[in-house]
Formats: C-alpha cells, sequence, structure tokens
C-alpha cells in the first residue's frame, strides 16, 4: 500500500461523487505529486476506445435527391419529394422539394422517386457472440456456469467476421444491441455496436452509449440451472431471491466505493485505506443503480414483468426495455406510463410455454397505449426484415380494427409512420442513443437506408446503406464478403457459386448504381 | 353458413389465380358440394349459390404447407405435447405422424386464419423418420380425411451417432433388405431367413417406397447429401422430394434432370452451419431457372402463418410471383400426390382462399377461407385474446370472458364477480 503523507483531500460530497466514483471505480489513489505515481490496483477496463474509434475515416459527402423522406419524427413524419446531404458522417440537412445545388466533390444521387428511412435498429440481437456458422466453438453468447455472470461482457465475445453482420446491414441495419443470451439470470453486459467492418468489436462500439446488462427471467434459467443441474435457481422464487440479494450486496458495494472515495484515508491519519476488492459482478450491478448501466430483461409473461418492476422500485434503478414480452398487451398501461419499452417480435409465440399466450397485436397495442413499441430480432435471420416485422405488427393492428385505449396519449394513431418508428426512433429510445440517430433531423450520424420502394412492402429491398455517412451497402454493386470466413470459401470448387457479398447480383428494377459502389 | 358444407358457392368478381392458367379479372370461381365445377371470367352465378363478392379482392388455392410438426409438436418446451420424433433405434420406417396427430391442436386454427388449408406434417429424428401425413386445416364435418402416408422421411446429413458414411450405408442397407423381404416374406415368417436391418413393420412400410408410389423425402443441405440421396433414389428407383436444401442451387441442373422437387426456405441465405456453406438467398429462383418444381415451405409449426412472407421473400429474391404461388399451392400438392388440391379448375377440391389483396403482401388479410368447400371459422385462440384484452380489463374486477368463452362457465362466473366485493 501506498502511504500518502500530503494531507487528505477534501472530502467530496457523496452524493456528487458517486456516480464519477464508480465510473472509475478501481482508479488510482489519492494524487500525490511528491510521489510516483503508483499502479493501480485494479485497472479499469476502457469504457471508450477513442484510439479506435478515432481511425473511422471521414465519409464523403453525398447529396441524395429527388427521394421520399419518411422521417420517423412525430411532426413531418414523410416528405413526399424532398432531399437530404450527408456530410462528415453526419445528416447535413435536408428538405422539401428541389435539392440545393451539389457542392463540389459531393456525390450526388438521384433517389428516383426512391424512399429513404433512418437506419433500423434492433435492440436485441446475438450477432457476433452467435454467429454463423452456429456451431458450439462459436456459441460465446451464455456463460451458463453460474446463474449470475453480471461481469461478462458480450462485447469481448463479439466475432466481428460473424458473415452475419453483412447481411444485417444489407437488410437496413445500422446500429444494434448485442447482449449474452438469457440462460442466466444476469447474463452480463450488452453493448451497443455500430455495423461497421471492423477488426474488433470496440471499433464498432456507438460512441457514448451505455453498456447495458441483460437479465432473464421465466424458463431458461429455471431450465438451465433447476432442470439441468437441480440448482438453483428452480423456480421463479429462486430466480427473484437470487437477483435481490445480489443487488443486495451491490449497494453495500457502491457505498463501501463511495466512502473509500470520499475518504481515501484513515481517520486522523495520513495512512491510506485498502480500497474495496474489485468484484466485477458487483461492478456491473452498482452501474444498475447508478444509473449508468442500462438494464434490459428478457421476459415474457407479464406477471413476471410486473415483479421485475417490482424489484426495479426496491433498488431504485429503471428498467429499459422488456424484450420478447409476448404477454406485454395485458399490461401495456403500466409499460406506457413507466416508459419501459416493448422490444418484441410481429408474431413469434408458443414455442415455449410462457410463449403461450402471444398475439400478433402486442406491438400495435402497445403503441396505441402510448407505449413505446420495438421490433427486435433476436436471429441472425429476422433481424434482415426487421421492416417485414414492422409491416406485419401494423396489419395484425390495423385488421383488428384496434382503436386507442380511452385517454391515450397523442401521436398514438396506428399508421405507416408508427410502424417505421418501431424500428427506428423507438429502438434508439430504449437504447439511449435517440439524440444520435433513429431519426432523419440534421445533425444525427448520418445512418440512413434508401429503399426501392415503400420499406413496409414485403418485396422491399434496401438499395444503399450509410452508416456514419460510409456507404456500407449497395445492392446493385455488391461488396466483397466482410467476413474472412466467406473470403475463398468457394474458390476451386465445383458447382454453381453464391453470389458474392449478401447481395444477389443486380436486378435494376428502379435502382441504380452509385458513384460510390464498392466503397469500404 | 361458416363451418357447414353449403351445396353451391360461387365467388365472383375476384382477381382468380387458378395457379395453372393465367390469372382471370373479374374471374368467378363455382363451387358445389366441396369441388370447383367452374372458373372463367364473369361467369353468372347459377341460380340458389350463395353469391361472395371478391370484387378489388384476390382468389387463390388454400395455401399448402410442405414441412411442418403441425399437430405433433403443441408447445416445444411442454414434453407431453410433442410427439414429432419416435426414440433410440434410428430406422423408423414405420412410425407414423398421424398415429400421434392431435387435430385439436390450438395451432391449426391459428396458421388457416392466414389462408393455409392443408399441410404436411411429418416426424423428425433419426435417420428413416417415418411416414408423414397431409391434413387438411379444417375437421369439421364435411371436409376429406387426412391422406397419409403421404411421404417417407429420411435425415441425411451429420449426425452425432457416426458419420454421413455411416447413415448413407445404413440407409442402403434397409433399403436393400426391404427389398430382399418383399422378396422372401414367407421364408422370413418361418424364421427361415437371414437377419435383417430393420423390423418387420418397418420393412413393410418401405414396400410402397420401393415400389416408387410413396416419395422418400430426404432432408439435406449440403450438396454431397443431396447428391447421396440422387444416387440412392436413382438405384432404387424411388420418387425424390428433397427437403431444406440450402446448397441444391449448386445441383439444379441434375435436380431438373431427375424431375426431383426441392423444398426451400427462401429465408436461409447465409452459412448458418457447416452443412449450409453454399446457401444463396435466391436458391428458389435458381433451381426454378433450372427447370425444378420449386416448394416453399416456412419450415414452422407455430408460424406456418408465415408461409406467405416466405413466397414474398422468395419474390424479393427473384422468382417469379407466378412460381411463388404454385410453390405453395400445386408443387407440394404434386409431389406429395395429394390429387387436384392447389389448383381452381373444375373437379379441383374446393380449398379457396379470398385475400384483400396479394397474399404475399403483409398488409393482405386472408378474408375468407374455404376448406374443401367448408367456409372455415376464423375465429382461434389468439383472436379469443385479443378480445378479451381490447381494452384492458379494469383490474379491481375479475376479467370478463372473452366474446368466444363457452357460455355456460362465464354466467356463473360474472355473477359471483358481481356479489363478491373486489380485493
Amino acid at each position: 500500500m501506498t502511504r500518502a503523507l500530503s494531507a487528505p483531500l477534501p472530502a467530496l460530497p457523496l452524493l456528487l461523487a458517486l456516480p464519477l466514483l464508480l465510473a472509475a471505480c478501481g482508479g488510482a489513489p489519492a494524487k500525490d505529486d511528491a510521489k510516483p505515481t503508483p499502479v493501480p490496483l485494479d485497472p479499469p477496463v476502457a469504457e471508450e476506445p477513442a484510439a479506435l474509434t478515432g481511425v473511422r475515416d471521414v465519409a464523403p459527402p453525398v447529396l441524395v435527391r429527388d427521394v421520399t423522406l419518411l422521417t420517423a419524427k412525430a411532426d413531418s413524419p414523410r416528405i413526399e419529394r424532398g432531399w437530404i446531404r450527408l456530410k462528415d458522417g453526419r445528416i447535413d440537412a435536408l428538405g422539401e422539394g428541389d435539392a440545393p445545388a451539389a457542392a463540389a466533390g459531393e456525390a450526388v444521387i438521384d433517389g428516383a422517386g426512391r424512399v429513404l428511412t433512418p437506419g433500423l435498429i434492433d435492440t436485441h440481437s446475438h450477432l457476433g457472440v452467435y454467429p454463423a456458422p452456429g456451431t458450439w466453438a462459436h456459441a460465446d453468447g451464455n456463460e451458463m456456469t453460474n446463474p449470475i455472470t453480471a461481469g461478462v461482457r458480450a462485447e469481448e465475445a463479439f466475432w466481428p467476421q460473424d458473415p452475419g453482420i453483412q447481411r444485417a446491414v444489407a437488410g437496413g441495419v445500422t446500429t444494434i444491441m448485442v447482449l449474452p443470451g438469457s440462460g442466466n439470470l444476469m447474463g452480463g453486459r450488452g453493448a451497443v455496436l455500430k455495423l461497421h467492418p471492423a477488426r474488433e468489436s470496440r471499433a464498432m462500439r456507438f460512441p457514448g452509449a451505455k453498456d447495458s446488462i441483460k437479465m432473464a427471467c421465466g424458463e431458461n434459467p429455471k431450465r438451465v440451472y433447476g432442470q439441468g443441474r437441480k440448482s438453483m435457481p428452480m423456480s421463479r422464487m429462486g430466480s427473484l431471491y437470487l437477483m435481490r440479494d445480489k443487488l443486495i450486496a451491490a449497494r453495500r458495494y457502491a457505498r463501501d466505493w463511495a466512502d473509500y472515495r470520499a475518504n481515501p484515508k484513515k481517520k486522523g491519519e495520513d495512512t491510506a485505506k485498502v480500497p474495496p476488492k474489485r468484484d466485477l459482478v458487483l461492478e456491473t450491478l452498482a452501474g444498475v443503480l447508478e444509473g449508468t448501466i442500462q438494464v434490459h430483461i428478457h421476459c415474457y409473461r407479464a406477471d413476471e414483468m410486473l415483479l421485475q418492476l417490482k424489484l426495479a422500485e426496491e433498488f431504485g434503478y429503471e428498467v429499459a426495455s422488456f424484450h420478447h414480452a409476448v404477454e406485454a398487451y395485458k399490461i401495456r398501461d403500466v409499460l406506457a406510463a413507466r416508459g419501459v419499452a416493448v422490444s418484441t417480435w410481429a408474431d413469434w409465440w408458443g414455442f415455449k410455454i410462457e410463449a403461450w399466450d402471444g398475439i400478433e397485436q402486442t406491438l400495435a397495442l402497445t403503441h396505441m397505449a402510448g407505449g413505446l413499441a420495438v421490433v427486435h430480432s433476436d436471429s441472425a435471420r429476422g433481424i434482415q426484415r426487421l421492416n417485414q416485422e414492422a409491416a406485419k405488427g401494423l396489419a395484425a393492428g390495423t385488421h383488428a380494427g384496434l382503436e386507442p385505449d380511452p385517454g391515450a396519449p397523442a401521436g398514438t394513431a396506428l399508421d405507416a409512420h408508427a410502424a417505421l418508428r418501431w424500428v427506428t426512433i423507438n429502438p434508439a429510445i430504449a437504447l439511449g442513443v435517440a439524440e444520435q440517430t433513429g431519426s432523419l433531423e440534421p445533425g444525427k450520424m448520418a445512418d440512413v437506408v434508401l429503399w426501392d420502394r415503400d420499406p413496409l412492402s414485403v418485396y422491399a429491398r434496401a438499395d444503399l446503406v450509410w452508416i456514419d455517412g460510409h456507404l456500407r451497402h449497395d445492392r446493385v454493386n455488391p461488396q466483397p464478403p466482410w467476413s474472412d470466413f466467406e473470403v475463398g470459401l468457394h474458390s476451386g470448387l465445383p458447382g454453381a457459386q453464391p453470389p458474392a457479398g449478401a447481395a444477389r447480383p443486380g436486378t435494376t428494377s428502379g435502382s441504380q448504381s452509385s458513384p460510390q459502389g464498392g466503397q469500404r | 353458413m361458416i363451418g357447414t358444407l353449403m351445396a353451391l358457392i360461387a365467388i365472383v368478381g375476384g382477381t382468380v389465380h387458378p395457379v395453372e392458367g393465367e390469372p382471370i379479372e373479374n374471374g368467378t370461381l363455382i363451387i358445389e358440394d366441396g369441388r370447383v365445377v367452374a372458373v372463367g371470367a364473369g361467369l353468372k352465378a347459377p341460380a340458389g349459390a350463395t353469391v361472395i363478392d371478391a370484387a378489388g379482392r384476390v382468389v387463390t388455392p388454400g395455401l399448402i404447407e410442405a414441412e411442418t410438426r403441425l399437430g405433433l409438436v403443441e408447445i416445444w418446451g411442454a414434453d407431453e405435447t410433442v410427439d414429432d420424433s419416435g426414440e433410440g433405434d434410428p430406422i423408423r420406417a414405420a412410425y407414423r405422424a398421424l398415429d400421434g396427430f392431435n387435430p385439436d391442436s390450438r395451432l391449426i386454427p391459428i396458421q388457416r386464419a392466414h389462408g393455409l388449408t392443408l399441410f404436411v406434417t411429418s416426424p423428425g429424428g433419426g435417420l428413416i423418420t417415418g411416414q408423414a401425413a397431409a391434413v387438411p386445416s379444417w375437421s369439421g364435418p364435411g371436409v376429406a380425411a387426412p391422406i397419409a402416408p403421404v411421404a417417407m422421411v429420411v435425415n441425411l446429413g451429420g449426425r452425432r451417432d457416426g458419420s454421413r458414411g455411416v447413415a448413407i450405408a445404413e440407409l442402403r442397407e434397409v433399403l436393400d433388405d426391404a427389398r430382399a423381404y418383399a422378396e422372401n416374406t414367407r421364408a422370413f415368417e418361418r424364421n427361415a431367413y437371414r437377419r435383417l436391418a430393420a423390423s418387420r413393420l418397418d420393412l413393410e412400410a418401405l414396400q410402397p417406397v420401393l415400389a416408387g408410389r410413396l416419395p422418400l423425402m430426404v432432408r439435406a443441405d449440403r450438396r454431397s447429401d443431396i447428391a447421396a440421396a440422387l444416387d440412392i433414389a436413382a438405384a432404387f428407383g424411388l420418387k425424390l422430394i428433397v427437403s431444406m436444401g440450402a446448397e441444391a442451387a449448386a445441383l439444379a441442373p441434375a435436380l431438373a434432370a431427375a424431375k426431383v422437387p426441392v423444398i426451400v426456405d427462401p429465408l436461409l441465405n447465409a452459412p448458418e452451419n457447416f452443412q449450409r456453406l453454399a446457401a444463396r438467398g435466391d436458391n428458389a429462383r435458381v433451381l426454378a431457372e433450372a427447370g425444378v418444381e420449386v416448394i416453399l415451405s416456412s419450415f414452422s409449426t407455430h408460424n406456418v402463418r408465415t408461409l406467405r412472407q416466405a413466397a414474398g421473400n422468395a419474390v424479393r429474391e427473384g422468382l417469379p410471383h407466378g412460381a411463388a404461388l404454385r410453390a405453395i399451392t400445386r408443387a407440394p400438392a404434386l409431389a406429395f400426390g395429394l390429387g387436384e388440391r392447389g389448383v381452381l379448375r373444375p373437379g379441383a377440391v374446393a380449398d379457396v382462399v379470398v385475400w384483400s389483396g396479394d397474399p404475399f403482401e403483409l398488409s393482405t388479410v386472408a378474408e375468407r377461407v374455404f376448406v374443401g368447400g367448408v367456409e372455415a371459422p376464423r375465429d382461434h385462440r389468439q383472436a379469443a385474446l385479443l378480445e378479451r384484452y381490447r381494452t384492458l380489463p379494469d383490474r379491481a374486477r375479475p376479467l370478463a370472458p372473452a366474446a368466444s368463452d363457452p357460455a355456460p362457465g362465464a354466467a356463473p362466473k360474472a355473477k359471483k364477480a358481481a356479489e363478491t366485493p373486489a380485493r
């Protein structure tokens, strides 16, 4: 232990100090100019890989004109014929009618009446952690050795060579949250990623986005531990017990660190205290209590979601989103009032008992109750067609003749604009990144998709996809595969070859080649 | 009237897709006693017919799902509802899906509401998995009984117990012994014949396969496995159907030459596992262009209702619309020997759907569904749940019964609720 000789630092007010201290918990002892900088006991994991994100090159400017803009904004959701300018990785400007003159060096794309939307966002992906090809050697999404593994990070299992990533982009997806699986009660940290081709997950991190914790209730942890191993949790009450027990420990852990930070030296002495032992599980949970880690919970049944909300109340944290949530329609008033997003499928149901009450109108009912409806995929296939899932959710609600609940807030009309929000701005809100992406607004990240037609059509294809202003998908001029796994996969072999990249060889129905074709 | 056989029905004014033949604008479809009796443009409804106005609507044959466990599996997570698989012995030719089939599966009405009129439900697991059955989606009076068997199902590909070579050798041996059994049945019965590679019932069950009457449906993804299936079918003179077929496009000419229909999942477009490394999203298009009879499947049990979305995605990947419709109607009917189904022409079984628009489009709904000329009920458990929660119940009181709950049970409950103060 370092003996600090200088006078004690003035004690910081506890409440102010806490978030700061937790963000850096395990950091260096108190400043001491007279001594060499001591080695931190427990080096914290770098949260922001500035050195890596910094190497993203600057995207060239693009002007898309004569295009229908679906903005995903509550007001002016549709500009029938307009233009949009992408510059320095951001949406620079957009407007109605004729486009301004192109600037020097600006690529101009004729929308030819096609439709441009924000990039799609998936709150629930296991890309990279359950990559293709699926095999035990690739299955890195569930650390099912203990029901509580809150300290592990999906980002550290993420294989950036997953062939599914490029296919998701070809489906118009620009941002995902990659999550651990649901075998554990507290399965670990999830991370928000931009779907750039990259050599490691940290280079894909969404700048400034909070990490999340993936929690799970219901059948999965019961099955894995109770059924599979005769260990806790065998029951839902066991699940809640374990969660609560760990949260209590986390509260103490957070307080211990706060106390240490506020008073790093022994009372009346110059002697440094021994800092609390760093515990990665409790560190994540302390982040939950502090609000630096978002809470995302895999949960099917309405009663269990209510239980989880009660648990959150006990410990004073917010639930960002329930996932799967096939019974959310039964408690949509509560979820809307609490501002908890409902990340769900359009029609998956019934494959297990807790999914037995799924209906096709959960998205519509959630939305119409003023809640935050989100289409999630949980699937390397589904993520390629989030727009289709939104369209199904809309159709199910429309054909059922749903009426808004009495007293429903404004903006709850069930229409195509609502459905687009389920895959754009709503997931952005659920992930805490809506200031940066999820709608077409100047200043937001240039995450946009040019569709060959109405994206709610089953036939719609993403012609061009930009992420941070970089063209990452060009349907007519397919890029080579991003994944090394797919490089040369069929070289030197007989038989028909699959088309290069994720796209199929071009047809030209209404689409145009882009001046940036093939850009990496 | 829903659920009963109407003697004479005329569906008028819609765009009729007969599947074999061009779409008919302002088409009339006349159904008598469960069969189509006439299809044509602007035909007059006969006197006494129940007339259904389909103006602005699309009329197609009912959809046929070729690969599902409907009625065999209710909830994967509830063991006592999972009846799709025999156990132990990988040779289960005598295993009949229909024996464990549950016509009261709550899943079936949910799929029917999306235009499903018939499905081929088949077992899983093992090498020779057992016998598939074709089942109408409405089993009320007046509708034909299930047709079984419609295929003998085989799984090829990497297995945990043994290698591909073991599986393929075993398949050949069993087929060979089934032939030997047929030629030496009397000696076998007298116990005067060598030991055979399968049980008597299995060997019996394989006879229609060897005779080329019952198709052998081989699930295989890798090109080499599909090629092995083609070889075996040629060697034994079998009628083959390939299912899954992730890498089938690579064998398209051979499959076309052998007239082998292929059941394809159009959402499969990635090297999802090591048997699917050459999977491609336009598999269906490539096969169809080579002249293969393509069948599209949802490969689902709870969501067979996504079959039409699968067809839409095949079109998105280049399969012509008419071919995609054929691939979920007439093509499976032909492949599984289901007779005059999946087509609208005189004599065809009147499995018919009236759609609000393009059946593949996600905004479209199946407005009327006829199974064997009977208009099937449109309600199902999910619809009833929706009704219960259409408006949120007052949580201080017990839930109101859903509209479709049986009235006798509901009445006393409601009375009791009124008398008991809410807690």
